[in-house]
């Protein structure tokens, strides 16, 4: 700690940091535009001036940019000297000398940086008189919206882009008063984060798209923390809703997860909520139609005899319900039995002790990282993120003696120029990642997994090692193996992308050979959906085994929650399981294949209209919220659904109201290996000084006109049984504990920049801790050994070709694909291979071919990839076009007739 | 009177090959140098109490003596800063058409001091004469053994490269050009750290100017008290000075540092032409202070100038008569200023523009009380620290002593309505 004089007050802070950023942790108010707290400082927008003394002594002192001076001991500044102050109020007047007087109709209104900045030095007189500048926008696609005249040119836009997130197609041109940051041309923008240039531009230049179709002002949204849907990561997002409608998803900081920034699939895909064509209404089929809802229900559960198929992308409760509702040995896993298989490798290994499972933040910090069958771009984009990070640290060490902070965003890049960490990458096909890496290795499945054996050798010669691979392979692996151990913290990331479980015990075996007394190796596993590791964590047998299960004839009925099976396996199969019950329940929110199978559909809230606990791909139980209580009564959480099931199954009319918290003891008492999970958030009851926690802000407007077409007197506000939050303005306007901040707002902070208010630290983590419980896992500590046998190498199959399943952002999740902007960035089905093949099949790029895979026949079009080896061939994974494959998988292909 | 800059140069032919040059002494320094530890050679110039002719006037040798010579850092650049955009300067134009040798001669020993083994010309792009001249002359060192591999046998490497911006005045800020240089945004980079520490690509690097650098042959040839008696005053050297404007016989010379303004003005460019008076001139291109009638006896050297409330900055000095509109020149120079202004800090970018825009106003008629308010105000903020770079607090300098000099001028373009010139 060093002592600092801020205007003669003395405060012992932290050293290593700048003033600016000192000031902001110790709660002063101190405006800025270019520094953020995640990209650091560059100096360009001098709003942060302040004044500097030589001394006590010294009266005149200087103007310094708080955001470019490091704090030093006894040092002696002031916030309040007359110069600074009017200083930045000059520089707003600057900045607004161009800036348009729209504030009115703009989309930023109201949570804009600017407009907060400015009444902060309280500038509030133009004299600029001359005509402003203006620009032309440009399309930006489906994302953002351009509004280029708003700009105040603080470059934090291409500093994100370009700097942060590896983005080419985003740039600052011209110069003077007329720079211009766009594309070269219009288009859409390419990179996967373009998203969070909403959040990061300080005013109303690029603005979320989405929002801007079905605009409120974002204090007019009903808003809730949750998590994302979309993949495994469980990114901390806040989902706001007015009207019924959800409108706008945003960055929920968590300094252990996703800090700043979110992907744009997580950010777009949450329109499936709005779908029109998903399910509403409960529907009895035809031939039950003499009987209401409640008494064919009745009849069903009444007869028993079920089997229940949980999902990966429902939540703990929902699944857990379902398990008391058709019993723990009738309760089984909705996915293949190769992925139930990876998954328990995974469990087993992130809890054998021997490797460690970092959280997303702590990727960010591994100095060696050796990625083993994933495309994290488009698998888990935010880790994708992450590591782009993460292959700075070495070079960021590698500077720490040249006495330049890291805080100094531009020195720093100076200094570090291009140069990188190791970052190895071994996948079938190109990946964006590619470009960092110093090494890659494009090779089938079977031949990554070898790779990591060979890797896992030279660390630990007792591990066995593989024959047969060529020399220069051999090489890469002993060369990666070197780096690996002399790494401090080295990364492996791996997953269930290419359905490879060798895979998954190769990058084990490299943790476990890395393991010394002084540190373990950190193994992140990427997995297929939100809650994969939470449904894995139950241990209940695969939908494979219910299929075999449901030969015997033995059940009458199956209850199938939130879960498509025509995505985990082929048609004909799932056509034949579901064809041996007599009564099919379907719990959904999606309209789907398996949905228009049932018998009995019950609409299923979305995690917007719900709430639950989902558990992330390192173990983080995460609790999200409902945003707002569907005024269709018969969309419930899934959860509530079967645990009203069980009610009517004893006999009992479900009238009772049963609450989020007991299920959770109940699940706890049932599977220890929850335990700790209900510290994922305050339980129900929790008040501050006997208040909720409002999920609208205090300037939430119409609330008495909202209804006044059905009434004009205000109704009851709904009331929240399972969370301490309400749906009003009224409640606790402090700050809450870190789990249930449904939005960031702090006097005079009204835009998303508030959030540093909530950190202990400014880009710390927030107060009393981040949110979500890592669970311990207890019970799941099976050891999981060393493996002799090296899976043979790939070889190219005479009449078929194997197929390998490519993952894409847009389009491989079965959620945000109902969102018509992800939907329109969905690519066309293809099938991927090299050159050598396609001239065997006689086959140019473009040309469409017929694959037949399993039952189905699929047309592809041909697409040249020369890195992959030849006899395999990439299709996208899971696109609505491409579903219903039973990886791994092989394909016959013939050419298309015209 | 010794001229060691321009000994060589003469107009009335073409400039010196290789071989000419050599025969009048050319690439002696050189010789000299390389037997010489580098440590040495800084010493060297440092005694010479050198300083940067760009403008900045500090001590070169001190400036390399921040260049770490300690082994650590194999890539190391010596840069020449030809990028001379400042309005009204021209020197190194002359320097690089008339004898680009010396500056090559000058950049391979000051490159052999830091232990520099790539070097570059950053070259305005306007500057084509001097493009060719200079292509032509490194060739020719390079066939001679003066650059490239093992030069004259010493087991020293240099390569040089000629490098041509695309005319933009933010290139000749030292840390803007290295970013030019490496092929990104021409924006000025904060110092610290400095360019001597993480200059080009992150690696330490020296830019000089080409006067800077062309005074170093001499310097070697002649030994640091040679260099300091040719100064007149409190600076060591000759200069190349420039007078532009309504004089007789505008021009470039070399001088002994210190000449006075008004032997310049009246000797060297013949008095003001034939019915203009003196009002003040910008004594060291359009970033200075005016200096006016009563400074006529002042030298010519950094710190005199500096006394006087001015710069000497590049030497070059625009002359203001009394049948020119001092509003209008400031205007013209604003413009200027405010077109070259990067974009990058808000002061500068946002707020010249408003100054230039106000003086447009008052040249148009339609200028307003306050406005000499807000000019001032302007003057006082784009100050030094206040904005990122040298360039506004340059742009700002013949603005605010205009203000001070020429006041009755603002006021009468208010009160009339209108430019009192037109």
């Amino acid at each position: 700690m060093v002592r600092i004089y801020i205007d003669q007050k003395p405060y012992d802070v932290k050293p290593g940091k700048n003033l600016l950023e000192t000031c902001l942790a110790l709660g002063l108010d101190l405006p800025y535009f270019c520094w953020h707290p995640a990209m650091g400082s560059v100096g360009s927008c001098r709003q942060c001036a302040v004044k500097l003394f030589k001394d006590e002594n010294d009266a005149t002192g200087r103007l310094v940019m708080a955001c470019m001076e490091g704090v030093r001991d006894n040092i002696y500044l002031s916030l309040t000297d007359a110069t600074a102050h009017d200083f930045r109020s000059q520089n707003i007047e600057w900045l607004m000398s161009n800036h348009p007087h729209d504030c009115a109709v703009c989309d930023e209104g109201g949570s804009c940086h600017l407009q907060d900045m400015t009444v902060m030095t309280g500038h509030a007189y133009r004299r600029f008189r001359f005509p402003k500048r203006t620009y032309q926008n440009q399309y930006l696609g489906p994302f953002l919206h351009h509004e280029m005249n708003r700009c105040i040119q603080c470059y934090r836009c291409v500093r994100f882009y370009k700097d942060y997130a590896g983005g080419k197609d985003l740039d600052v041109f011209a110069a003077h008063n007329h720079v211009y940051f766009g594309r070269e041309k219009d288009g859409i923008l390419e990179n996967e984060f373009s998203g969070n240039l909403a959040e990061v531009c300080p005013t109303g230049v690029f603005t979320d798209k989405s929002l801007r179709e079905h605009y409120t002002r974002k204090w007019d949204m009903t808003m809730a923390p949750s998590v994302c849907q979309h993949c495994s990561l469980g990114c901390n997002i806040i989902a706001g809703e007015r009207y019924g409608e959800l409108r706008q998803i945003t960055n929920r900081f968590n300094g252990a997860v996703n800090g700043y920034f979110i992907c744009d699939r997580g950010r777009y895909g949450y329109e499936f909520v709005n779908d029109p064509g998903r399910v509403r209404q409960p529907v009895v089929r035809a031939e039950n139609n003499e009987k209401n809802l409640f008494e064919s229900l009745n009849a069903i559960l009444v007869e028993g005899r079920m089997i229940g198929v949980g999902s990966p992308r429902a939540t703990l409760e929902a699944n857990f319900a379902l398990r008391r509702l058709v019993g723990e040995e009738q309760f089984y896993q909705g996915i293949p039995e190769n992925e139930a298989r990876m998954l328990n490798k995974i469990l087993a290994i992130q809890h054998s002790g021997h490797v460690y499972t970092p959280s997303l933040k702590e990727t960010e910090h591994a100095d060696v990282i050796l990625v083993l069958g994933e495309d994290p771009t488009n698998s888990a984009p935010r880790l994708a993120l992450a590591l782009r990070q993460a292959v700075r640290t070495k070079p960021l060490e590698n500077i720490s003696g040249s006495n330049i902070p890291l805080w100094h965003d531009a020195a720093v890049r100076e200094l570090v120029q291009d140069d990188k960490g190791e970052l190895f990458m071994a996948y079938p096909v190109h990946t964006k990642l590619d470009e960092l890496a110093s090494g890659s290795l494009h090779a089938a499945p079977e031949d990554i997994a070898r790779f990591g054996f060979a890797i896992a050798h030279y660390i630990d010669t007792n591990t066995p090692r593989p024959e047969g691979m060529d020399a220069q392979t051999l090489e890469s692996a002993r060369h990666m193996a070197g780096f690996l151990q002399k790494a401090e913290r080295p990364l492996i990331v791996s997953g269930m992308t290419l359905f490879d479980v060798d895979i998954i015990q190769a990058a084990y075996q490299i943790g476990r050979a890395l393991e010394t007394a002084q540190r373990k190796a950190g193994l992140c596993f990427v997995v297929p959906e939100c809650n994969s590791t939470g449904l894995a964590m139950m241990q209940a047998p695969s939908l494979t085994a219910a299929m075999k299960a449901a030969e015997t004839g033995n059940f009458a009925t199956a209850v199938i929650l939130e879960n498509d099976l025509y995505r985990h396996g082929e048609r004909l199969e799932v056509d034949q399981f579901l064809s041996t019950f007599k009564n099919i329940i379907v719990l959904d929110h999606l309209a789907h294949d398996t949905v228009r199978k049932a018998t009995v559909l019950l609409p299923a809230a979305t995690f917007a209209e719900g709430e639950g606990t989902l558990v992330n791909n390192e173990g983080r139980a995460q609790r999200f919220f409902q945003v707002f209580m569907p005024k269709n009564e018969n969309i419930r959480e899934s959860w509530r659904w079967l645990d009203e099931f069980r009610q009517f199954q004893n006999g009992a009319m479900p009238n009772e109201l049963r609450e989020l918290d007991n299920l959770l003891e109940e699940l706890v008492a049932a599977m220890p290996q929850f335990k700790g999970i209900e510290r994922a958030a305050p339980p129900s009851d929790f008040r501050i000084n006997g208040q909720r926690i409002p999920r609208e802000p205090h300037r939430f407007s119409g609330r008495t006109a909202i209804l006044a077409n059905v009434a004009v007197s205000e109704p009851k506000p709904p009331e929240d049984v399972d969370s301490p939050l309400s749906f009003t303005m009224e409640g606790y306007r402090g700050m809450p504990p870190a789990p249930l901040i449904p939005f960031y707002w702090s006097p005079g902070w009204n835009s998303g920049q508030s959030v540093h208010k909530y950190q202990t630290e400014t880009g710390g983590s927030l107060r009393g801790g981040d949110p979500g419980v890592r669970l311990s896992g207890e019970g799941l500590h099976f050891e999981n050994g060393f493996q002799e046998h090296v899976p043979p190498a790939f070889e190219r199959q005479p009449d078929e070709m194997t197929l390998v399943p490519l993952p894409h952002i847009y389009g491989s999740d079965e959620l945000s694909v109902r969102s018509p902007s992800v939907e329109s960035r969905i690519p066309h089905p293809y099938i991927a291979m090299n050159s050598l093949d396609a001239e065997r099949m006689q086959t140019m790029e473009g040309d469409v071919l017929q694959v037949q895979i399993g039952g189905e026949l699929y047309e592809l079009t041909v697409v040249r990839k020369d890195e992959i080896p030849e006899g395999l061939a990439g299709l996208p994974y899971n696109l609505p076009s491409t579903s219903g494959i039973a990886w791994p998988a092989k394909g016959v292909l013939t050419k298309a007739l015209l | 009177m010794e001229t060691p800059l321009t000994q060589h140069i003469s107009f009335d032919r073409p400039c010196y090959n290789l071989r000419d040059y050599e025969k009048n002494g050319g690439y002696q320094a050189l010789r000299k140098a390389l037997s010489l530890s580098p440590e040495n050679i800084t010493n060297i110039v440092q005694a010479s109490d050198l300083k940067g002719r760009g403008g900045a006037g500090f001590n070169t040798g001190m400036k390399w003596s921040f260049v770490p010579m300690n082994g650590h850092h194999p890539v190391k650049y010596l840069i020449a800063n030809a990028d001379e955009m400042e309005p009204g300067t021209f020197k190194d134009r002359m320097l690089m058409e008339g004898n680009p040798h010396q500056l090559i001669e000058g950049m391979i020993i000051s490159a052999f001091a830091i232990q520099a083994n790539i070097s570059y010309i950053f070259l305005r792009w306007a500057y084509k004469k001097a493009g060719r001249l200079l292509k032509h002359a490194m060739d020719e060192a390079y066939a001679a053994g003066y650059l490239g591999k093992n030069i004259l046998g010493t087991g020293y490497n240099l390569e040089m490269y000629l490098h041509t911006g695309v005319g933009r005045y933010i290139c000749g800020e030292e840390t803007a050009l290295l970013n030019a240089l490496e092929g990104k945004r021409a924006t000025p980079r904060a110092k610290p750290p400095f360019p001597q520490v993480s200059g080009l690509f992150g690696k330490p690097t020296i830019v000089n100017n080409v006067e800077t650098l062309c005074n170093i042959p001499h310097i070697i040839n002649n030994g640091p008290e040679w260099f300091k008696s040719l100064g007149k005053g409190n600076d060591a050297g000759t200069k190349i000075y420039g007078v532009s404007g309504r004089v007789r016989k505008p021009g470039l010379w070399e001088l002994p540092m210190g000449v006075s303004m008004r032997e310049l003005i009246e000797d060297c460019a013949g008095g003001m032409a034939n019915g203009y008076a003196f009002r003040g001139a910008l004594p060291g291109g359009a970033s200075t202070d005016f200096l006016v009638q009563e400074h006529m006896d002042i030298k010519l050297d950094y710190k005199s100038v500096a006394a006087a409330g001015s710069r000497l900055g590049t030497g070059t000095m625009i002359v203001l008569d009394d049948h020119t509109c001092p509003v209008g020149f400031v205007h013209n120079l604003e413009h200027f200023f405010a077109q070259e202004s990067c974009g990058w800090c808000t002061p500068c970018r946002e707020g010249l523009p408003w100054t230039e825009k106000i003086l447009l106003s008052m040249e148009r008629g339609e200028g307003r009380p306050e406005d000499l308010q807000l000019l001032e105000m302007h003057t006082r903020y784009l100050g030094p620290g206040n904005t990122f770079c040298a360039l506004a607090p340059g742009a700002m300098e013949p603005l605010q002593s205009a203000l001070k000099y020429f006041r009755e001028d603002f006021e009468k373009h208010i009160d009339q309505k209108k430019c009192p010139w037109r």
